[in-house]
């Protein structure tokens, strides 16, 4: 295995916020890492760091030995890295398909129109879509948009996935079936990096877990210790003893 | 390909026909009809590619227009040089003008773009009434001689009226072509949602500046023919404000981001405003017909009239583009 991502360092401000502190982490090829944190910990703008939508103020960002910091985001696409947006994106006035092409024509192989739409129509099959490729995106519903902005960052056939909290909001079925797409997109061979605030899902995904709390890294590891790290379980879950309770209801 | 596609095939008959219904029996006062037709066709296209297809609203857009007929008028009377050359020369002008300009305010979104357009258009007239070259705010005359090489000044307006409607086909067929292109996809992108665009790997800041400086060539060259057949040209008809203004009625009421909305648009409130300025009792009255005419569009029917279209048959947007 060797590091596809590597974020040395990285700090960025917000007037007199400090929304991320000097995090470092490393992403290995073909895994999942989990990025959790209580809200406001800065999980969101890591994101819009690495894939170049924040200049940072500090720090580095590697890329599959390429050094992507500062790039702006449309050349991010073009080396390889996608995401979804927490709050959905669609381009409302387009179809479904129209959405997804968009991402195939201008992510990381610049297809042209023809040979986009067939990626596109093949990205829709896999995320479940395919029966809403000519409605337009309006009409989807909440867990539809997500699957949409996954299909959209697919299209971009990336080698490294940034996932933001593609599960809140869904219904128990749906995410059992978002986890299911997660698990396929991994297993052919794009390496993931999600932000989720379900635990349960984060933990059976996950091969690592950093955490973020504050803007800081505060641990990082396998999801099983993590969980049981006491700084871990004060930050994020409140209170000790809901460990057992989670525990209990698996 | 965009052979295939019906739009093509209609704006060659279309403009065909523009050419052939005047020419036939020598009507003067049609063509002159006509001519004002298509300009407001060339306008109402082009502005067509900012507003309908990348969703930046320039109100400022007429300044192209005027700036192409300076520039070609100036080459075309004061250096003598033929028709043709100087009216693509003022396209190439105004282009790289608009680049420059692009470069500059493309970096604002929303009201903020809107009101720099603003800015541009009042900047660039003043810069002009205060030009010597071009002759202040008296503007430049063609004298009689300049239309010679063309065969006098009755052949002259002629030519340049099948110049004039080459043009607007032109417009037409390049607001296809964009629309049905890779290029086109990443401006509905922009206009849809600039920054998941941009995530999306749409280079926003390149594809704007572009298309800014795409949507100022044809009527730079209109603007050309426009004042070269006109004789004249002066700092307010050439930045006409109002005229601006009407594009983005025309192009609202047709129909923003279709090829067929924006040339129906343009054509159909060019013959109302026509009307109504020739009318005794209507006349200087267009343009409060114009103002309800736009707030009744954006209420009721914000695709206009092509929007509406689609709406009631809706198989029909695969067909008008």
């Amino acid at each position: 295995m060797t590091a596809l991502l590597e974020v040395n360092g990285v700090t960025k401000r917000f007037g007199g916020l400090l929304a991320v502190s000097d995090v470092s982490f490393t992403l290995q090829e073909g895994e999942i890492l989990g990025l959790i944190g209580p809200n406001g910990a800065g999980k969101t703008t890591l994101f819009n760091m690495v894939n170049g939508v924040y200049k940072l103020d500090k720090g580095t960002v590697t890329f599959g030995g390429q050094d992507i910091t500062n790039r702006p985001p449309n050349e991010v696409v073009h080396l390889g890295i996608a995401r979804t947006h927490q709050i959905v994106k669609p381009l409302y006035g387009m179809t479904v398909v129209e959405n997804v092409i968009v991402g195939a024509c201008f992510g990381r192989e610049h297809l042209q129109l023809k040979p986009a739409r067939k990626v596109a129509l093949e990205v829709l099959e896999r995320v479940g879509l395919a029966d809403r490729a000519d409605t337009s995106a309006r009409s989807l519903t909440i867990a539809g948009k997500k699957r949409l902005e996954v299909a959209r960052a697919l299209a971009a056939r990336p080698k490294l996935l940034l996932l933001d909290e593609v599960l809140a909001g869904l219904n128990p079925t749906e995410v059992a079936q978002m986890i299911e797409t997660v698990r396929a997109i991994r297993d052919s061979g794009i390496s993931v990096l999600m932000i989720e605030h379900l635990m349960q899902a984060i933990m059976s995904l996950s091969h690592r877990i950093v955490v973020l709390n504050l803007g800081a890294k505060l641990a990082e590891g396998p999801p099983e210790e993590v969980v049981k790290n006491p700084d871990v379980v004060e930050a994020y879950l409140g209170f000790p003893d809901i460990v057992d309770k989670l525990r209990g209801a698996q | 390909m965009i052979f295939r596609l019906p739009v093509f095939w209609l704006t060659l008959i279309f403009a065909g026909l523009m050419i052939w219904f005047p020419m036939h029996g020598n009507n003067v006062s049609l063509r002159e009809d006509l001519i004002l037709v298509a300009v407001a066709i060339i306008l109402a296209s082009n502005l067509n590619l900012m507003i309908g297809y990348t969703g930046y609203v320039n109100f400022g857009h007429i300044v192209f227009y005027g700036l192409g007929g300076y520039v070609g008028l100036y080459l075309a009377t004061v250096k003598s040089w033929n028709l043709i050359l100087s009216a693509l020369l003022a396209g190439l002008a105004v282009s790289l003008c608009a680049l420059l300009f692009g470069l500059g305010i493309l970096r604002l979104r929303g009201a903020y773009f809107a009101l720099a357009t603003i800015g541009i258009l009042q900047a660039v007239q003043s810069f002009v009434s205060n030009f010597d070259p071009w002759g202040r705010s008296t503007g430049l005359y063609v004298s009689f001689d300049a239309y010679q090489p063309l065969g006098g000044a009755r052949r002259a307006l002629w030519v340049t009226y099948i110049l004039v409607i080459v043009v607007m086909a032109l417009s037409m067929l390049l607001s296809l072509a964009i629309k049905t292109s890779k290029f086109g996809l990443g401006l509905f992108a922009i206009r849809e949602d600039e920054d998941a665009a941009v995530v999306l790997g749409v280079n926003a800041t390149v594809y704007k500046a572009i298309i800014y400086s795409v949507s100022a060539f044809l009527p730079a060259v209109a603007g050309a023919l426009m004042f070269y057949k006109n004789g004249m040209i002066d700092p307010s008809i050439a930045f006409e404000f109002m005229l601006s203004l009407e594009g983005i009625v025309m192009l609202m009421l047709g129909g923003k981001g279709t090829v067929i909305g924006a040339a129906l648009g343009g054509g159909l409130y060019e013959k109302l405003r026509s009307y109504l300025l020739t009318s005794p009792k209507l006349s200087n009255f267009h343009l409060v017909i114009a103002g309800a005419l736009l707030l009744l569009v954006v209420l009721f029917a914000p695709g206009g009239l092509i929007g509406w279209l689609y709406r009631l048959v809706p198989r029909s947007e695969k067909v008008i583009e």
